[in-house]
């Protein structure tokens, strides 16, 4: 009972994570903005969601793979998040004009 | 010290003839009782100090990724948008290349926080962060919250 519970909660909050990252892509103002929202977004949804997986199955082989999914995905989603935001930068995506500061201007040059 | 931790878990998993991920849990945190109380005696305090810092700093990771992944979501939700974007240089004192890649990745996997670049001495990350109204207040928060956090644990 507790666990259904609490696996459906999981299960709901990952996917309005999810939905909320693909309304982002299409809100936000900038390419930075919109990467920071999706990685992260769509990071915490599919963690939700695993995590709802491993507590409805409630077994030990299935649990070791969510943990495994979701190390894997900390370790490789930031890397390609990173890798998208320096390449667009190098490339001068051009900022949202609601920008306050940008300190890595002064050290490109 | 880890090592002996999980190798007491296991011997208890197996004792007691259950190798579920409960029982192995239960053995880690009874051995990890039994190397406290022995360790108190030899003075091997760093072990435990680091496993505190460890979940310390899981604990701070896990409050920032709801705390920033919320405010995000209503930004997204509501018409208007409420972010002040801003680059901004973060300075590392960081003593290994592990431990910048480490708080590179955990300050990219906080919604609304990008790393952009690392500058050629890796002493200084370039952070896209959506929230900055007060600059320095921002800057502050990273280095005094995660930047910390994962520097305990590396050093």
């Amino acid at each position: 009972m507790m666990t259904t519970v609490l696996a459906s909660l999981l299960a709901v909050f990952g996917t309005a994570f999810m939905i909320l990252a693909g309304v982002g892509i299409i809100r936000l103002p900038d390419l930075y903005c919109r990467a920071s929202a999706t990685t992260k977004a769509a990071t915490l949804g599919i963690g939700c969601l695993l995590a709802a997986t491993a507590i409805h199955f409630g077994d030990l082989r299935v649990t070791t793979r969510v943990l495994a999914t979701i190390a894997f995905l900390f370790l490789t989603a930031p890397v390609a998040a990173h890798l998208i935001g320096r390449a667009a930068y190098r490339s001068n995506a051009p900022l949202w004009q609601g920008t306050v500061r940008d300190e890595l201007a002064s050290r490109q040059k | 010290m880890l090592l002996l931790n999980v190798f007491l878990a296991i011997t208890w998993a197996a004792v007691t003839g259950v190798m579920s991920a409960s029982n192995l849990l239960t053995g880690f945190i009874l051995g990890y009782g039994v190397l406290w109380i022995v360790g108190r005696s030899t003075g091997q305090a760093v072990y435990f100090a680091k496993v505190g810092q460890v979940v310390r700093f899981v604990l701070q990771f896990l409050r920032e990724l709801l705390v920033a992944g919320l405010r995000v979501a209503v930004d997204i939700v509501t018409p208007r948008h409420l972010m002040k974007p801003a680059i901004l240089a973060i300075p590392v004192k960081s003593t290994s290349d592990a431990e910048t890649t480490m708080l590179a990745n955990v300050i990219t996997l906080t919604p609304g926080s990008l790393i952009l670049d690392v500058s050629p001495d890796g002493k200084t990350l370039y952070v896209h962060a959506m929230y900055a109204r007060d600059v320095e207040a921002a800057r502050r928060e990273i280095t005094d919250g995660l930047g910390q956090r994962v520097h305990e644990v590396f050093s």
